[in-house]
């Protein structure tokens, strides 16, 4: 209980650090971005269907941003596992477990402040999202958590298998290949099959379907796949990132967290300095 | 000495593949006292405070830290062992005060933030973002780090490797200053002779994986007859010789060249020599 409340601490105050100063212009950059790149063809027609595209990209855009927690967790674990931040926790007692509930904390508090700071000014510019039902703020609830669960856990595991900062920078661009094929900014159901399946494999896609389902009338299911919300497998897809990520993670966290010293930082150390001198 | 044992370390072996760095290392640390672990770079220091730290598994002998197997210590032996890292650019953002205190909150009776800030003469920093500290600063923070849950014993690898001499005064003070008030049972390493006389109760000398001395400074100094210097000058020449008895080499210089022999200096064998030549005649027996 005791690691609970140190982790949350550990996350809020990380929380905070990340939203104050210069580095809220950092926060606010792709966030903002996306929402002008909505403002911009938020009146375009999709397929002369009526739909107009702003009302379908947006909640799109959310899902999207919820699994970019999964490239924040990859970063943190690397650079941080570089620069000494993992063997501090490793010295301290129950400092693993608290460093890793923190870094949780951090990215989900993160993704919801990406979230707020699109769906906020975003529904003012779009059309037709349902705001008002209760039903749809608990589908958002439950996607939002089940992705938040399935994307950092898989991505904390990735980031434990990742080398160096350098080699994560690397891991987004699968990432990025994955969400432009994941019906984002433009319906899934405009991509040749094959493409349609590969992108069902990955979360990105779900939590998009999801946060469409959430957000829109069900009249606009009609431009999905099978002319459905699929929330079933929506939750099956979803969960069973979680629960692989939930079984994988800690095994090669400890892992890792196991080879950590002194020596190894300091061998990091004296690599990124020779690069950077 | 009757003192109670809080490191024993029996025969410690560490392989890495077919290279052997530890070849039975055995010592002790008794409570309350500063410990230094001597020796030149590659001699194996950093691997055997590793292995008393737990963060790596040996391959072969006995170490037993604060009443347990370090590779096998919990989280509670962890909270009575402090480590002085040296930090890099962790905890860039946080603040001096506010990293103390969370850190603190791990342990059962942690320092005072604002006290032990004050103990390592950070007093006037305690706002500011850790990443804008100074290198001295920032280690003076490690130590605080280091110390934050009154550990019964403190490890520092290499402490001061790339100070200049100022930092590296108020640094010895910082430790034995807390070393004095605390009671801590501190075991740090060094390559530097002058750091380890300085600190250190008692010095073990690690040279190519073995203990090769082990006592206080004086007592090293005594048990390895070092060689003395002696120089002087005759008939405008300057001569430099080393030996191991310079009264009776110097007495037989008399003899020989009487009143001639000018400028006479004898410079007894400091412990330096005796580093230095332990860690020869130890590399000569391998």
């Amino acid at each position: 209980m005791r690691t609970v409340r140190r982790g949350l601490a550990r996350g809020l105050i990380e929380l905070r650090q990340a939203f104050s100063g210069s580095e809220l212009v950092s926060q606010l950059l792709w966030p903002v971005l996306t929402l002008v790149a909505v403002f911009f063809y938020r009146d375009r027609e999709f397929r002369h269907t009526g739909i107009r595209l702003g009302g379908l990209v947006l909640p799109g855009v959310l899902g999207m941003f919820v699994a970019l927690g999964m490239v924040l967790v990859i970063q943190y674990l690397t650079v941080e596992r570089e620069d000494g931040t993992l063997l501090r926790a490793r010295a301290t007692p129950h400092g693993i477990r608290a460093y890793f509930l923190g870094k949780l904390v951090t990215t989900s508090g993160c993704v919801v402040a990406y979230l707020a700071i699109l769906l906020v000014p975003g529904a003012f510019m779009v059309d037709g999202l349902r705001l008002g039902s209760a039903s749809s703020w608990f589908t958002l609830a439950w996607v939002l958590l089940l992705g938040l669960v399935a994307t950092q856990s898989a991505g904390a595991a990735l980031g434990a298998l990742v080398s160096s900062p350098r080699a994560a920078g690397l891991i987004t661009l699968p990432v990025m290949a994955v969400i432009s094929v994941s019906g984002v900014f433009y319906p899934v159901t405009a991509l040749p099959g094959w493409l349609q399946d590969v992108a069902q494999v990955f979360p990105v896609y779900w939590l998009g379907l999801g946060m469409r389902s959430a957000l829109l009338p069900d009249a606009m299911a009609t431009v999905e796949l099978h002319q459905s919300w699929r929330h079933l497998e929506t939750f099956g897809v979803l969960g069973a990132w979680a629960v692989a990520g939930l079984v994988l993670a800690p095994v090669v966290l400890r892992r890792m967290a196991r080879r950590e010293s002194g020596a190894r930082v300091a061998a990091y150390r004296e690599k990124a300095l020779q690069r950077i001198g | 000495m009757s003192r109670e044992v809080v490191i024993e370390v029996d025969d410690l072996r560490m392989r890495y593949g077919t290279t052997e760095v530890l070849r039975g290392v055995t010592f002790r640390a008794h409570r309350g006292e500063v410990l230094a672990m001597l020796g030149p770079n590659g001699a194996g220091k950093t691997t055997t405070i590793e292995i008393l730290e737990g963060f790596r598994t040996r391959s072969g002998g006995r170490v037993d830290v604060l009443g347990a197997d370090p590779a096998r210590g919990g989280e509670a032996w962890r909270a009575r062992v402090g480590i002085v890292l040296q930090s890099w650019r962790d905890h860039g953002k946080w603040r001096v005060g506010e990293l103390l205190a969370h850190l603190g909150s791990y342990y059962p009776r942690p320092w005072d933030p604002a006290e032990l800030i004050t103990a390592v003469g950070l007093a006037e920093h305690a706002g500011r973002k850790v990443r804008t500290l100074s290198g001295g600063q920032r280690r003076r923070l490690d130590v605080a780090i280091g110390m934050v849950g009154r550990p019964e014993l403190l490890f520092l690898d290499e402490p001061t490797t790339g100070f200049d001499p100022e930092a590296r005064r108020e640094f010895h003070e910082l430790v034995l200053g807390l070393s004095r008030t605390e009671g801590t049972t501190i075991m740090l390493t060094t390559h530097d002779l002058a750091e380890a006389e300085k600190l250190a109760d008692r010095i073990v000398i690690l040279d190519g994986g073995r203990i090769v001395a082990d006592g206080t400074a004086s007592e090293l100094a005594e048990r390895i007859a070092g060689e003395d210097e002696v120089a002087w000058t005759l008939g405008g020449r300057r001569h430099v010789r080393s030996t191991r008895d310079a009264t009776r080499f110097v007495r037989a210089l008399f003899e020989e060249h009487g009143d001639a022999v000018e400028a006479l200096a004898v410079r007894p064998s400091s412990l330096e020599d005796t580093y230095l030549s332990l860690v020869r005649r130890a590399e000569e027996t391998v």
